[in-house]
């Protein structure tokens, strides 16, 4: 199979949980992990007789999201009923937004592994209730179901379908997932469905301008697996294709076990969802001074941190796009490279060690058992000639095994670099001394050997020596 | 606009309505006859009109985010027909 004549079209749709403490319609809790249904109320149940409130906070978070992808807020937008029969939605619909949504057409910048930027356009993002968990194991025949969920504010974000390959979509959907926690109006936990990605996948012969027809792919729930799953799906189509097929449209479900997507639902029962304005709700009105004071507290976004980032401290695009991925990496860098002269040795000890060290062990920048005080700390003793780059590295691994801060593993080790060039020529001598041969050799023109000498006058030192100052005594001394 | 049986079935099984096949072809003449009005509807001009989302002409009022419900699990338990851990039990959804 190859991709040869194809163009690739995806579309994302991304469901974001709000992360308010109560329910977008009730006062229940939205807290995750509770036991099954002890956070679903009358609203939540969809028993008679009651009547959604809207949650301020919810409207709060999704128009700053609108404002945060420049985006147009709507000044009135409309709930409606969505209608589906499932055991998860107990009233029989989902409260959802259709002709009116909150917030309008807007665009997310994308940057490919290559450096190269691309804008996606977001058609629109709604507000909406999630519906609640089936649970199909540990019921016998039956099936449970779990309705804490039930009523959880979410808005789903739909882009345009402008991403042609799965590594853009997940450039897509980092870049999303990122915003929304600079924002704080979601976790992004994806194992805990914070997060959730259906994908919207078709191929068409290159070239042409209308779109060939599509499935959707559900139940995306890590990064890898959006990538995985799309590229499945895309070389499944061209496949059926280039076979004489035909591309069902249909929705489908992927299995992380095998890294393919199967049929989830039929043609047969193709949605017919029935839409129209719930009269339980009035219209949702936003007036522009709401909105100016959300756009005095929006605070500053991934691009421009970014952007600032490669000015105030001199750093490169890539590693500047790095470390603004979070607000919490980025908030760690510029920490430690307030407390220290260089910011760039910063910059490479937050994403070479540290970097490594997180990952190793798993941990979120959070969760880093070295603060990014201490972390100053230990670049400052670099700076002033304490330690070498080297045994800065030894010190850090044991700041990271809880030995204390720079200073005290320093002390504590003997760790303190010789810069003193009296005792450095001392050393210097012996080595030289001690090995007339290579010193021959080097005299001779052989200047490999000059390799020789540094590595003994630190193995005599215990790697203690300022390595500048060896350079320059042994340099001195060898020329005779 | 006249429904067909097939329409009427159709609809009648989104609502989840059981319906006798005797039944159908009277569902579908009153059916069309409501469909028929609208038509009507459709002819009154509404060029400067907006649409109406809601009869009342207010917005909606928003309340505070703050929990105010409490755990209430097995009172609303008592009427299920079948729980267990806690959960609804239904039969099984496959998908």
């Amino acid at each position: 199979m190859s991709m040869q004549g194809w163009e690739v079209v995806i579309g994302l749709e991304v469901h974001v949980q709000l992360k308010t403490r109560s329910k977008i319609f009730s006062g229940a809790a939205t807290a995750y992990g509770a036991e099954a249904n002890t956070q679903a109320c009358a609203i939540d149940l969809g028993m008679p007789g009651v009547l959604p409130v809207l949650n301020r906070e919810a409207v709060r978070m999704a128009a700053r999201f609108g404002l945060a992808i420049d985006a147009e807020i709507a000044p009135r937008s409309v709930f409606a009923r969505k209608h589906y029969f499932y055991p998860d939605l107990p009233k029989g619909y989902q409260i959802s937004q259709y002709e009116l949504p909150i917030v309008g057409k807007g665009h997310l910048e994308i940057t490919l592994e290559d450096g190269s930027a691309r804008s996606i356009g977001v058609t629109r993002a709604h507000l909406e209730e999630d519906a609640g968990k089936s649970v199909h194991e540990g019921f016998g025949k039956a099936s449970g179901i779990d309705l804490n969920r039930a009523g959880t504010p979410l808005i789903e974000v739909v882009s345009e379908p402008e991403m042609r390959s799965a590594k853009e979509a997940v450039a897509y959907l980092k870049k999303l997932h990122s915003l929304v926690r600079y924002l704080e109006i979601c976790d992004g936990n994806m194992q805990e469905g914070s997060f959730r990605c259906d994908a919207n996948v078709s191929v068409r012969p290159a070239g042409s301008s209308e779109f060939g027809t599509r499935t959707e792919t559900k139940n995306l729930n890590s990064f890898r697996f959006v990538e995985k799953a799309i590229n499945f799906e895309i070389e499944r189509q061209i496949d059926v294709l280039e076979s004489g097929g035909k591309v069902v449209q249909e929705t489908r479900l992927y299995n992380p076990d095998t890294g393919e997507t199967r049929t989830m639902r039929s043609k047969e029962e193709a949605n017919d969802y029935r839409y129209f304005p719930d009269p339980d709700l009035l219209p949702v009105e936003l007036d522009a001074a709401f909105l100016d004071v959300l756009r005095a507290e929006l605070p500053e976004l991934p691009d421009a941190k970014a952007a600032r980032f490669q000015s105030e401290y001199g750093l490169s695009a890539e590693d500047a796009a790095v470390l603004t991925a979070s607000r919490e990496l980025a908030d760690y860098f510029e920490a430690a490279a307030s407390r220290v002269k260089d910011a760039k040795l910063a910059a490479n000890w937050v994403l070479s060690e540290l970097g490594g060290y997180l990952n190793r062990d798993d941990l979120e920048i959070t969760e880093s058992p070295i603060s990014s005080d201490a972390l100053a700390g230990l670049l400052a003793r670099i700076e002033d000639n304490t330690i070498s780059g080297k045994i800065a590295k030894e010190v850090f691994e044991a700041m990271w095994s809880g030995e204390g801060d720079a200073d005290t593993v320093i002390e504590a080790r003997g760790l303190k670099q010789i810069t003193d060039a009296g005792a450095i020529a001392r050393i210097v001598e012996e080595v030289i001394a001690a090995n007339a041969g290579q010193v021959e050799q080097y005299r001779a023109g052989k200047e490999k050997v000059f390799g020789f000498f540094v590595g003994q006058v630190m193995k005599a030192t215990q790697g203690k020596a300022n390595p500048a100052e060896v350079n320059r005594l042994l340099k001195e001394k060898l020329q005779g | 606009m006249s429904l067909t049986p097939d329409e009427v079935k159709a609809v009648a099984h989104l609502a989840r309505l059981a319906l006798d096949d005797a039944d159908v072809p009277r569902y579908a003449t009153e059916l069309s006859s409501i469909l028929q009005l609208v038509d009507e509807l459709e002819k009154a001009p509404t060029d400067n009109v907006s649409p109406m989302a809601h009869p009342l002409d207010l917005s909606q009022r928003l309340r505070e985010d703050q929990v105010t419900e409490t755990d209430q699990r097995e009172l609303f338990q008592e009427i299920a027909p079948s729980t267990g851990d806690g959960h609804y039990l239904v039969p099984p959804v496959i998908e």
